[in-house]
């Protein structure tokens, strides 16, 4: 299947997957292991990808994936070219609330291949909410693991009363102020 | 053109007339790469091809490169002549609102052709310089720059005293000289230049020896008004520092400076982003037809050996493709450098399979000037100077800031 939509699997008991696409691997990884190291009530399935389209072959094998995090190195103008070619084979109602940009490398200015600005632009496009971080640094990686847990609890619906549009909307309008 | 197979094409670009115009590109890594793949150079005429060892990266869903990839060296060509060189006028400005940060251009103030005289200004050229930021200095004259030569002297000779001798064995006399380089200015309202000099004498014979210049530095200011009209009275804004020479004495002088005028020296880099707009504005300048070729070196993150990437290009070709990609003369936008670099970029992913967005940008150089992104400037031409200098004093006001 060449575009990856929300609701056309049905959901796990309390399961819930993400999904982590960019082009560092190694930097992917390091997430993956700092989010499942977090403590947790429910069973969370990681998928690393580099692009999109995910390859056919496996799709009846993934499960509904709940949430998805672009992942762009501001030294890297390749990283930004790869997420952006990835998210045409997104399905538009996955932007509502499912998906977020983690920008990562931000502590050192020096280093920036890539426009903040450009970044902000496709935060506003996507209508999705854009997190920095520096995934490089131990503490900042854990925080961002935590987030990024609270973010898929939301958007698998295991929170009453939230859904993930609504939190979504939330995150972007304290953003404004 | 007649390809022969395992041979990669030399690259070629062809400009509005449909002529053809060939390129020089060079792939050099610092190390060899594991065993058969030695890079081969090879100069002289097109028709030598380089059938060494040469594996094309295979391409993997967004790789960086592949680590296997031997380097190979592709013939250098001659250009055929009589190739039409658009030219537009001595093109050299600004982008609107900051540099680097802003997205749009907009109308830029004229650029700034009437220059130094080149004999005084003969002396900065061709020398690698080191950048710094320099916060607004208090209570500084242009009238006392004698006493203020007189009292550096003096402090140099007491830390020399105080064993922070900066030359180990040859006792030497320095002497401190400060000028003002009036010419050196975007605007009147801008700061002259000024200039300290140390330069030594052996104290051992001082009659038989001659003055060396050991160590010269240079605050500046082009146009910098965003900084000096907001700061109060008794400011004068000088916010470029450039040096040449030890790092000890950078650090002396630094610190007098610091201590009398209580300002703050820091050092400025330059990121990768500034530099690619460095490339595409330098580019675009017209210089005479011996030009040096314009060359980026990338550096490649995460391997295990460091590999650095140099890529050179024609310079009229370079400027060929800038004046394709820019739409309206004297301004340039954000979209037209990424494009820029993007159209390099790819045409040596064509020929490489490498991406080099994903390495980072450490150097640039044209026919006009030299910067490394650790905070070193060359300048090569005096026509451009003040041009160089403006971006630079950008960049440092923007890191005061």
């Amino acid at each position: 299947m060449a575009v990856v939509r929300p609701f056309d699997k049905l959901p796990a008991l309390n399961s819930a997957t993400v999904l982590l696409v960019g082009s560092d691997e190694s930097l992917q990884q390091k997430l993956a292991e700092a989010i499942l190291k977090e403590k947790k009530s429910f069973k969370i399935s990681i998928h690393l990808a580099t692009s999109l389209p995910l390859p056919s072959e496996r799709d009846h094998l993934r499960p509904r994936i709940d949430l998805i995090a672009f992942m762009i190195d501001i030294k890297s103008k390749y990283s930004l070219k790869n997420v952006e070619a990835s998210l045409a084979h997104v399905d538009a109602s996955f932007f509502l609330g499912k998906v977020c940009f983690l920008v990562t490398g931000v502590g050192r200015v020096n280093y920036c291949s890539v426009q903040t600005n450009a970044v902000w632009k496709l935060g506003e496009v996507y209508c999705s909410p854009v997190l920095y971080c520096e995934l490089e640094l131990e503490g900042i990686r854990v925080a961002t693991a935590q987030r990024l847990l609270r973010m898929l609890q939301i958007c698998s619906g295991q929170i009453p009363g939230i859904s993930a549009l609504s939190f979504g909307s939330l995150i972007r309008n304290s953003a404004d102020e | 053109m007649s390809r022969r197979r395992g041979e990669a094409s030399t690259p070629r670009k062809r400009n509005k007339k449909g002529q053809e115009k060939a390129s020089t590109r060079r792939f050099r890594p610092r190390q060899t790469w594991p065993p058969g793949a030695v890079p081969r150079r090879r100069g002289g005429s097109r028709e030598g091809d380089s059938n060494g060892a040469w594996r094309a990266a295979a391409p993997r869903s967004g790789p960086v490169m592949e680590s296997k990839a031997a380097a190979r060296t592709l013939p250098s060509a001659g250009r055929l002549s009589g190739a039409a060189r658009r030219s537009r006028g001595p093109l050299f400005g600004r982008a609107h609102g900051r540099f680097g940060q802003g997205s749009a251009g907009g109308p830029l103030p004229p650029c700034s052709q009437e220059n130094a005289d080149p004999q005084k200004t003969a002396f900065l050229l061709r020398k690698q310089w080191t950048l710094y930021s320099v916060t607004p200095l208090y209570r500084f004259s242009s009238a006392n720059l004698k006493e203020y030569a007189r009292l550096l002297g003096a402090f140099i000779a007491a830390e020399k005293q105080k064993g922070l001798a900066v030359e180990v064995g040859v006792d030497l006399d320095i002497k401190v000289t400060f000028s003002s380089l009036p010419d050196l200015r975007g605007s009147d309202q801008d700061q002259a230049a000024m200039l300290v000099q140390l330069s030594s004498r052996s104290s051992v014979s001082p009659k038989n020896s001659e003055e060396k210049l050991m160590w010269s530095g240079w605050f500046c200011c082009v146009s910098g008004d965003d900084l000096s009209e907001n700061v109060p009275e008794d400011f004068t804004c000088l916010p470029l520092f450039l040096a040449n020479g030890a790092e000890s004495y950078v650090a002396i002088v630094g610190s007098w400076f610091q201590k009398t005028f209580d300002c703050r020296f820091c050092r400025l880099a330059i990121s990768p982003l500034n530099l690619t707009w460095m490339a595409a504005m330098w580019t675009g300048c017209k210089v005479e037809k011996n030009a040096s070729a314009t060359e980026l070196v990338f550096s490649v993150p995460c391997l295990p050996q460091p590999l650095d990437i140099s890529y050179a290009i024609h310079p009229e070709d370079a400027k060929a493709l800038w004046d394709t990609v820019q739409k309206t003369p004297g301004e340039i936008t954000q979209e037209e450098v990424d494009l820029f670099m993007d159209c390099l970029y790819s045409h040596f992913h064509r020929h490489f399979k490498i991406h080099l967005s994903a390495t980072k940008l450490v150097k640039v150089s044209t026919a006009i000037a030299s910067a490394h992104c650790d905070g070193i400037i060359k300048f090569l031409q005096s026509k451009y100077l003040i041009g160089v200098l403006m971006l630079l004093t950008e960049l440092a006001i923007s890191q005061i800031q």
